[in-house]
């Protein structure tokens, strides 16, 4: 069976004025159905480069990126972004609005049914009572969690989520990691998430990437990581492990 | 969890609030002095109190008349219909001339969002002209469009479509790199996506733009009328004030700048405060 999302050799290069940028070079993973994949790497690894390509924002310049055997040619609904910056949601809408729109839009749906999805949605992640309020009346964590909702409802191959808690206060992230895995037990959905915690990694995902920096190679890929648990010790140990290895050619200047 | 944690967690007891409420109502004084128009209006009555006193002191009508004779000059012009008359004859030539300009200003966009040499061209264009007050151009446009309407539009279009087309643009280019990703996911592009995403999350410097052009029209078009008032019989409230400057009825030009004046107040705090309410402030993109 093929995968769902299929990353091959992809090379990611930007300019800024004066230089041209290798983000990542020849990184391959591949994505299957419900999988909670995480990208996880210090800064300047690529990761949400890599993540930005896959939402089609970018094109490869080496290699390609296919989801369900399409390659990725341009931004699209079948993949919904979920970012870490607060005014992702249209200020000018509801909370409502801001999930119907895309469900409008891009789906096509009757208001009806829209709303009926969208409202399903919000009570997902318990924002009923905010369901008429507008974004800036919200706090940061109601924010993502309508942000979750917006591209839950849309019901995409894959959700893209770009360090979507790193926003948050410490509690904050708590809760809505909790949250999270709590809709993924519920719905099954697959999703693409970068971190830059490794914590955060080991209690998200089921599959960690780990990358390298300056240019972003893979490093490792860590299974089974949904095996580990923080009662025994285990997950403190794959984190100490993952930090060893994510810092072991580090020169040790710091 | 293990049975020998070291730490101990010690719950306090709830405790009523303090003065037993958490909201308190405010007063009726309090509340009406939070309302900006009510502190607006005090300071109105305050300024026609000091004009009333000052004319009366200095007691020359023709130099400068009370502010009871502008105002009772004003009511008996209003009901005879003169200067309705007047301001609506303004008003129809500054609506032409500020719904062109702003057509003009929206095409002009369109061309710079979608286009590098369309932002060249209408950076240079705004860079050129926003300076150039429209006024100036008046001698230009009556060998142009002759003593008439057209001549009034030209500049009025002049007036409005720099500061609208300038702060459109640079609302455009001021929308987040967040919420242009945003619509592209949704697979917007083209007119939906500068309809649906552009223009709302621009929409403060749009507005802003529409305020600045509203203004600068009003008064060029009543500077404007000032050197040529009539066309076709009815001349506006610019002209309404030189002729009655000519025919010495200085209550009668200070009833017509009074005018001049309300209408102003009249659109910026009547159409645009409102429509400032019911966009940017209650989407919280401004305070």
């Amino acid at each position: 069976m093929s995968p769902l999302l299929d990353v091959r050799g992809v090379t990611l290069r930007y300019k800024t004025p004066n230089v041209l940028v290798t983000a990542t070079e020849r990184v391959s993973f591949r994505v299957d159905t419900s999988d909670r994949f995480v990208l996880l790497g210090p800064s300047g690894c690529g990761k949400s480069t890599l993540l930005k390509a896959v939402g089609g924002y970018l094109h490869p310049s080496e290699g390609e990126i296919r989801i369900k055997d399409r390659v990725v040619k341009e931004p699209g609904a079948d993949r919904m972004m979920v970012f870490q910056e607060f005014d992702q949601l249209l200020p000018w809408k509801t909370v409502l609005e801001n999930v119907t729109f895309p469900l409008l839009n891009a789906r096509k749906m009757s208001r009806r049914d829209a709303e009926e999805r969208a409202r399903a949605y919000i009570e997902k992640v318990g924002l009923t009572r905010a369901i008429d309020s507008y974004p800036h009346t919200l706090s940061g964590g109601m924010k993502q969690r309508v942000a979750i909702a917006r591209g839950m409802a849309m019901e995409p191959d894959i959700l893209l989520m770009d360090e979507p808690f790193a926003a948050l206060d410490a509690l904050t992230r708590r809760t809505c990691q909790d949250e999270l895995l709590q809709l993924w037990e519920e719905t099954k959905f697959t999703v693409l998430f970068v971190t830059h915690s490794i914590a955060e990694a080991i209690k998200i995902g089921n599959r960690i990437l780990l990358l390298s920096p300056h240019p972003g190679r893979v490093k490792a890929e860590v299974r089974d990581v949904d095996k580990v648990s923080s009662q025994d010790g285990s997950a403190g140990q794959l984190e100490q492990q993952i930090h060893d290895l994510l810092f072991a050619d580090e020169p040790a200047h710091h | 969890m293990s049975t020998t944690m070291p730490a101990r967690i010690i719950m306090s007891e709830a405790a009523p609030a303090a003065d037993g409420a958490v909201e308190r109502q405010l007063g009726t004084a309090e509340i009406l002095w939070n309302s900006g128009f009510v502190r607006k209006t005090v300071i109105i009555v305050v300024l026609a109190l000091v004009w009333e006193i000052y004319a009366r002191i200095l007691d020359n009508p023709l130099l400068f008349p009370t502010f009871s004779d502008t105002v009772t000059t004003l009511w008996q012009q209003t009901i005879d219909g003169t200067i309705p008359s007047r301001a609506l004859s303004s008003i129809k030539v500054l609506l032409m001339g500020y719904v062109a300009g702003i057509l003009l200003a929206a095409t002009l966009t369109m061309l710079a969002i979608s286009t590098r040499i369309g932002t060249d061209f209408l950076e240079t264009m705004t860079a050129m002209f926003n300076p150039l007050p429209a006024i100036a151009l008046l001698p230009l446009a009556l060998i142009w469009f002759g003593l008439g309407n057209g001549s009034l539009v030209f500049v009025l279009v002049h007036s409005v479509l720099w500061a609208v087309a300038l702060n459109t643009h640079s609302g455009f280019r001021g929308v987040s790199n967040t919420l242009r990703m945003v619509g592209r996911n949704y697979g917007l592009k083209g007119l939906p996506y500068v309809t649906k995403i552009l223009i709302p999350a621009a929409f403060p410097s749009i507005l802003t733009g529409l305020k600045i052009g509203w203004a600068f029209a009003w008064r060029t078009l009543i500077a404007a009328e000032l050197v040529f008032g009539v066309s076709s019989g009815a001349g506006g409230l610019g002209w309404f004030i030189f002729e009655n400057r000519n025919l010495l009825d200085i209550p009668a030009v200070f009833a017509g700048l009074l005018t001049v004046i309300i209408i102003g107040l009249v659109v910026e705090n009547l159409i645009f405060r409102t429509l400032e309410r019911r966009t940017v402030q209650k989407w919280g993109l401004q305070h």
